[in-house]
């Protein structure tokens, strides 16, 4: 294209140069090479938000909610899904989407509860993106009207960025991981739903700070729901029970 | 490494849509409050771009601050950190308008100038 005037567009994309004056006729007795600006505005993130939305779409078809749990790696997410599946199970149709850079050993504790479960092993990859839900999605094949967990690959910083088609996203965190990391890892906290402070059966074997926990969440995300857990033990699995049946009972039918 | 991922991305869009253009610069925007490390799409950019149409491109970056008004004191400001307070009243309480935002706003194309017979202009521009 000539920068002059923004004319022999000839890739069918929208060509401007808005440095440019506007177009007046001249003639191109000029034979050499030169730049053209071509107008993208693209997000970066435009595949895989749309891939995502038809992933929302398709589970909201099925009236199937789908749950991103995320959190560091040891934070407790699949015995969370353990104790989940054996309370929950019997009362809301339960499948899981287990993601792991390698190894199939999440899937077999999940497969172990009689839970419907697929595994993605994203090799050298940090984080779900929509195009592997919407492979596992595809192969899983989640009940009608049932809750689906999607077990993120531990990581508190890549899976932030990636919508995959869920309706509520959950980061777990635990009380050995030190109070302040809502504001060490912001991008993931604000975007939480649901912050479940996992392993409470241990606080008192660990120096954890519950006031500068919660201010640390609220200074990152003040609309997140809280919620103190212990997935081994039991401890204030009730309220997250209750999240997880609202959730299901606001989906529409 | 996220970076990497939208690295591929950026490479991957720009040679669906300009085909096998001959690319001499990418111009990307990346928000402040993104969470994206910029270094770490520059580091990536160059191996990803091998082999690709955007080969050997320059890579310049705009960063623009976020900007964010206060849900309780209704002040408006710009903000670099991903922790977005309002400066005023302190809160958390606030709605992010721009900043997260991350763009592949246009590219450079090495070409000949057309004869007139070839020209074509595409209104609506500006």
């Amino acid at each position: 294209m000539c920068t002059t005037c923004g004319c022999s567009d000839d890739t069918g994309v929208r060509v401007t140069d808005p440095g440019a004056p506007t177009h007046q006729p001249h003639t191109h007795d000029h034979d050499h090479d030169h730049g053209r600006t071509v107008l993208l505005e693209q997000k970066v993130l435009a595949r895989n938000d749309d891939l995502a939305g038809r992933n929302r779409a398709w589970l909201a078809e099925r009236a199937v909610v789908a749950v991103n749990l995320m959190s560091s790696p040891g934070s407790g997410k699949t015995t969370l899904l353990e104790r989940t599946i054996r309370e929950l199970g019997s009362d809301v149709p339960l499948s899981v989407i287990e993601g792991d850079q390698e190894t199939l050993f999440d899937a077999e504790r999940i497969r172990a509860t009689g839970c419907r479960v697929v595994q993605v092993n994203t090799g050298a990859g940090c984080h779900l993106d929509a195009q592997m839900l919407s492979s596992a999605l595809r192969t899983l094949e989640p009940p009608q009207r049932s809750v689906m967990f999607i077990e993120n690959v531990g990581n508190l910083v890549c899976p932030a960025l990636f919508d995959l088609g869920e309706d509520g996203r959950v980061v777990v965190m635990s009380v050995t991981e030190g109070a302040d990391k809502p504001l060490k890892y912001p991008h993931m906290f604000r975007t939480a739903d649901v912050v479940l402070l996992n392993k409470v059966d241990l606080l008192p074997y660990v120096d954890f700070d519950e006031q500068r926990f919660e201010g640390s969440v609220r200074r990152v995300n003040p609309a997140a729901r809280v919620l103190r857990i212990s997935a081994t033990r039991g401890d204030g699995m009730s309220g997250w029970y209750d999240w997880l049946r609202e959730r299901a009972t606001d989906r529409p039918r | 490494m996220h970076e990497l991922s939208l690295t591929q991305e950026i490479v991957e869009a720009i040679a669906d849509r300009m085909g096998d253009a001959e690319i001499e610069c990418v111009r990307l925007e990346i928000g402040k409050l993104s969470g994206v490390v910029v270094e770490s799409i520059r580091f990536c950019f160059d191996l990803v771009a091998e082999g690709t149409i955007v080969a050997g491109a320059r890579l310049e970056i705009d960063e623009p601050s976020g900007h964010a008004r206060c849900r309780e004191c209704a002040s408006e400001f710009d903000i670099d950190d991903p922790i977005v307070l309002c400066p005023t009243c302190a809160t958390a309480n606030v709605d992010v308008l721009s900043g997260r935002d991350m763009r592949i706003r246009s590219v450079e194309v090495r070409t000949a100038c057309a004869p007139p017979a070839a020209a074509r202009t595409t209104p609506g521009s500006g």
